[in-house]
């Protein structure tokens, strides 16, 4: 097991240098920061249309932790899944999902990608192998293990990978997941997302092991622990994880140090944690670093990402347009044809239809 | 028509349905142990390990990974050894099974099958349960539960082929009932009752091992030249009722028979139903068969005063006939 200790969480003030070196072309650097900066700008325009009452229910940004989702999906091919939690955004966007359909899921829309059915805890799209973000804590590990076993059946060489947090290496569906996978040596990448808090409970106040990679130790399983806010750590690690997984080697458990900037969801009042911290940690934004990278290592321009912050706070104006703009879905979704891909008629019918 | 169990209907259709290279079963015990019921018995030695998988006693992992498999294709068979244990996975089931079609806008389906089986024989409190009600309460499942071998074979057929999630209960109890079963390929369709006996003075509605009970009962019945209609549910979501109210529109009086709790149980939705739609036609109270509320107790005496006999189906009969 590889332990990397410098993953980030330093509180001397200056923004910690990305490791450079990546042997990745401009073109893909900048695009890395284009993903990241949507997915900032995106989520910031959904507090906004949260706070104007446009979106319901429960709101979870994953401000502050996009490196780990840009990062980590840079390894996969597009025949490769991936299957997320409740803070789903981020891994979406980097997936490519469409943010027209996104923001439209959220505004309840019928164009959304999950057709307003769904909404911000259940983004997904199944021609992007998006299988989608669950809501249960920890219980989408088993239906990850599940596509990697269905991959392994069909003799295809695609891997799965399943983001989940700290919080939920605590259950019993985590311990399944890892046995089985390990057990049957299937390519699933479990990529913890550790931003030090089980919704509002520290880490060290919800886990007996505070490093989250060594519970693998359990099942024999390959592990490492990595600073998730530097985004090509984040992309070396999984490209190694995928690797593994593909050769057949079996399932590989990547620890993401990270850091969640804003509460667990928008009503969180943060009682649990200090505005210093939360500043502390601010130093780290994975954003800023990697933006540092372009501009120390010559690699673009200020100008230049000044103009891609200008496009994609265009786009996110226009998902706010087309989602506004966009019909509700209609009273078919709750007919039994909504619920079942082949409804059965009965007689009497259920609620008369 | 040849004449088999009900373990063997429920063996030639697992067989058909392994001719299928999407098909697989996974679950505790089906291979090397041998099949705690018989059922998937030689199966590890014809089929291989790949698509006879011996699982770990994980039920949430079992049943949330035939959900994933079947989400990109396969179509698994999860077998749950005894629905006790499914508790364990009413999280996989209900929010996962259950939900992945309408939660994400239709653009998925969860064509699994989970087996598993109620029953009882002095295994006391956690081991002689039926969930029959959990099951059928959730939108997004279909739940089957037949009582003969013709029916095992045909719906099992049907589950497996159904592009949605099925629950397929069976009965410890039934694994030796016999009865005839073609050797042509056949499925029975989910979702339509059946009439299982014709009489003009009282519906029975039931399903699963209370049918043969019921008939038990009816026979004995008939020595008193009373005709008892009895009415085979055979899928318990969604419910047909139309057999049911048909029967019960000629007869004007109806028990309803089900082994489980009756407080909000399974016959207080039949009952519902049957007053809801045939209410003019009512001559009697309904009467309902249950379990006595109470976990199930180990003594024999005790148990056998808490479970349904055909001296009960009797008694609510005569009762309702009164």
């Amino acid at each position: 097991m590889a332990h990397h200790d410098d993953h980030g969480h330093n509180s001397s003030g200056a923004l910690p240098a990305l490791s450079s070196n990546s042997g990745l072309d401009a073109a893909t650097l900048i695009d890395y920061y284009r993903q990241m900066t949507l997915i900032r700008r995106f989520e910031e325009k959904c507090q906004e249309m949260y706070t104007k009452a446009r979106i319901g229910g429960f709101l979870h940004l994953y401000i502050g932790e996009e490196a780990t989702a840009v990062g980590a999906i840079s390894a996969l091919r597009p025949d490769d899944h991936i299957f997320t939690h409740y803070r789903d955004h981020g891994h979406a966007i980097a997936r490519g999902l469409d943010i027209n359909a996104l923001m439209a899921e959220l505004f309840g829309k019928v164009t959304g990608c999950s057709k307003g059915l769904g909404g911000s805890m259940h983004f997904a799209d199944v021609r992007k192998n998006f299988w989608g973000g669950y809501a249960i804590v920890g219980s989408h590990l088993p239906l990850a293990v599940g596509v990697a076993l269905g991959m392994k059946m069909q003799h295809r060489d695609s891997v799965v990978m399943v983001f989940f947090g700290d919080g939920a290496t605590n259950g019993g569906e985590f311990y399944e997941s890892l046995n089985f996978a390990q057990l049957w040596k299937l390519p699933v990448i479990f990529v913890c997302e550790n931003n030090l808090y089980a919704m509002g409970t520290p880490l060290e106040v919800h886990s007996s092991v505070t490093e989250i990679y060594r519970k693998a130790c359990a099942f024999d399983m390959k592990a490492e622990r990595v600073d998730g806010n530097d985004v090509l750590v984040m992309r070396e690690a999984a490209l190694r994880a995928v690797e593994h997984a593909r050769s057949g080697k079996g399932p590989v458990l990547l620890e993401a140090m990270t850091y969640r900037f804003r509460g667990h969801s928008a009503q969180d009042t943060q009682k649990y944690r200090s505005k210093e911290d939360i500043e502390r940690y601010r130093r780290n934004d994975p954003i800023a670093r990697l933006r540092a990278l372009l501009l120390n290592e010559g690699i673009a321009t200020e100008q230049q990402l000044r103009d891609i912050d200008r496009i994609i706070d265009d786009q996110v104006e226009a998902s706010v347009r087309f989602a506004d703009e966009s019909p509700e879905p209609g009273r078919e979704w709750i007919m039994q044809a909504g619920v079942y891909a082949a409804p059965i008629a009965v007689d009497p019918p259920i609620h008369g239809e | 028509m040849p004449i088999m169990t009900v373990r063997e209907a429920l063996r030639q259709a697992l067989h058909e349905a392994m001719q299928d290279e999407r098909v697989f079963i996974i679950g505790e015990d089906i291979g090397h142990y041998g099949s705690t019921y018989g059922v998937t018995a030689g199966f590890l030695e014809q089929y291989g390990p790949e698509r006879i998988r011996d699982a770990p006693i994980a039920e949430s992992g079992i049943v949330g990974i035939a959900i994933g498999a079947a989400m990109v294709g396969m179509r698994p068979i999860a077998e749950i050894m005894s629905v006790n244990f499914s508790l364990l996975a009413f999280d996989m089931l209900f929010n996962h099974a259950a939900k992945i079609y309408a939660m994400f806008g239709g653009q998925m389906t969860v064509p699994m099958v989970l087996r598993t089986t109620n029953g009882w024989t002095q295994l006391s409190a956690t081991h002689s349960q039926s969930f029959d009600v959990y099951f059928a309460h959730m939108p997004g499942l279909k739940v089957v539960a037949p009582a003969t071998p013709y029916d095992m074979k045909g719906m099992l057929k049907a589950a497996i082929e159904d592009p949605d999630p099925v629950v397929f209960i069976e009965h410890t109890l039934m694994y030796t009932v016999k009865g005839e079963v073609p050797e042509e390929r056949y499925t029975v369709p989910l979702g339509k009752a059946r009439l299982a006996r014709e009489g003009r003075d009282i519906t029975v509605v039931t399903y699963s091992r209370m049918v043969h009970l019921s008939q038990q009962a009816a026979n004995i019945l008939a020595r008193d030249g009373i005709e008892v209609e009895i009415v085979d549910l055979r899928t318990l979501r969604p419910l047909d009722m139309s057999v049911a109210l048909e029967s019960f529109k000629k007869t004007n009086r109806a028990v309803v028979v089900t082994e489980d709790w009756q407080s909000f149980g399974t016959s207080a939705e039949i009952a519902a139903r049957l007053y809801e739609y045939g209410f003019d036609y009512l001559d009697a109270p309904i009467a309902r068969v249950n379990f006595r509320e109470v976990p199930m107790p180990y003594s024999k005496n005790l148990e056998l005063q808490t479970v349904v006999t055909v001296d009960r189906i009797v008694e609510a009969i005569r009762k309702t006939l009164s």
